[in-house]
């Protein structure tokens, strides 16, 4: 539905500016540019993102997934202490952390479902702070090779679609640290307000 | 230089890791490509039609419009104003953030400054509001506390932290 409302947005506005700008023919032309270019693209950049998902799943296969998974649990155990104990969350939690490192996100959705499922039986319908730890973590990218994007830049001519890694694994820690940061900090004024208004019925109670 | 080398050594590196482990490499390697098309194929559609609104906007003046409002305040934090489209849609859809980035990365040339901006945003962050509708819509969570604000800290930051790369890294 949202996605409704964006597009119908974004075809509108693109034809009252056109009208108003006096681009309407431009506007016109490329519709149908627009199209092609996306058939063109999804052309150009299949030979790249296929030829990623199959190392992908060579990787997956010989076992460097699982030893990711091994070696990522001592970390994600201090990242949610609530669940460290927690043998089935844990699990499902690393694998998760390791398929959206190597980029298998068909794979990640699935098994951080299946740990959010288990660390929501313990609050149900509410966001507890793992679960805020984890929402957090899916959606800031930790994909180590950006497939796709090195496909769409190749696809525009580019001769080292992946030179782009750096500067990803710069920004990608950079924002997945602020994200970690600010669910903690987040965590605590919730539990420091939470404090201050169980105080504030003990005073009025007594009051009373 | 290493990077240059780096996709064919990942490309040896997992073949003879795989070898060693006595997979079926060749096959793992057409099964996974096989893979790559059914998402290639699932994404196809919702391209075609955003590249074509995305076109469009570009053609209306609207995409230009919106830079030039938003510049004073974009420049000032070191983001190219044309990528305010990719940061505005790049929460609420995948697909149509790969359309505005692909468009961005095809009409700037993909090694400008913008092309690559474009490029690192698209793979540093990820589609915040489409990812929390997943979990928390399948677990029936209504109070999501503080996890969309901490989320669009995250977003926040990795806009930030791709402009500012791409001026380290290539500047």
């Amino acid at each position: 539905m949202a996605m409704t409302i964006i597009w119908t947005a974004m075809v509108l506005m693109s034809v009252l500016c056109g009208l108003w700008n006096g681009t309407g023919p431009a506007v016109a032309a490329a519709a149908m540019e627009g199209a092609r270019a996306a058939v063109e693209l999804c052309i150009s950049m299949a030979g790249v993102l296929c030829l990623w998902t199959g190392v992908m799943e060579v990787l997956r296969r010989s076992g460097v997934l699982a030893g990711l998974t091994r070696l990522l649990r001592p970390v994600l155990s201090c990242l949610y202490p609530d669940f460290a104990k927690d043998q089935e969350v844990m699990d499902a939690l690393s694998a998760n952390v390791s398929a959206n490192l190597l980029g298998l996100g068909n794979a990640a959705t699935p098994l951080g479902i299946r740990a959010a499922q288990g660390m929501a039986k313990r609050s149900p319908g509410v966001a507890s702070d793992a679960l805020c730890m984890l929402i957090v973590c899916n959606t800031a990218s930790i994909q180590l090779i950006p497939a796709t994007v090195a496909g769409v830049r190749s696809a525009a001519g580019c001769d080292s679609p992946f030179d782009i890694l750096p500067a990803v694994w710069l920004a990608s820690a950079l924002s997945v640290t602020v994200g970690i940061l600010a669910a903690k900090i987040f965590s605590r004024l919730s539990s420091f307000a939470q404090r201050k208004q169980k105080r504030k019925d003990v005073a009025s109670a007594a009051l009373r | 230089m290493l990077f240059d080398l780096l996709v064919p050594l990942i490309l040896a590196g997992a073949a003879l890791w795989g070898c060693h482990r006595r997979v079926d490499v060749y096959g793992a390697l057409a099964a996974g490509a096989g893979d790559g098309l059914k998402i290639l194929l699932s994404i196809a559609p919702a391209l075609i039609g955003l590249m074509t609104a995305v076109y469009m906007l570009r053609a209306s003046g609207a995409l230009d419009l919106a830079a030039q409002l938003l510049a004073p305040l974009l420049t000032r934090l070191g983001i190219p104003p044309e990528v305010v489209g990719l940061m505005l849609i790049r929460p609420v859809s995948g697909s149509g953030a790969l359309g505005v980035g692909a468009e961005l990365i095809a009409a700037y040339g993909p090694d400008s400054v913008i092309g690559r901006t474009a490029a690192v945003m698209l793979g540093s962050t990820e589609t915040t509001f489409y990812t929390i509708a997943v979990y928390f819509g399948g677990l029936g969570i209504t109070k999501t506390r503080y996890a969309v604000p901490a989320a669009l800290c995250a977003d926040m930051a990795g806009f930030l932290a791709a402009a500012w790369a791409v001026r380290v890294c290539f500047g």
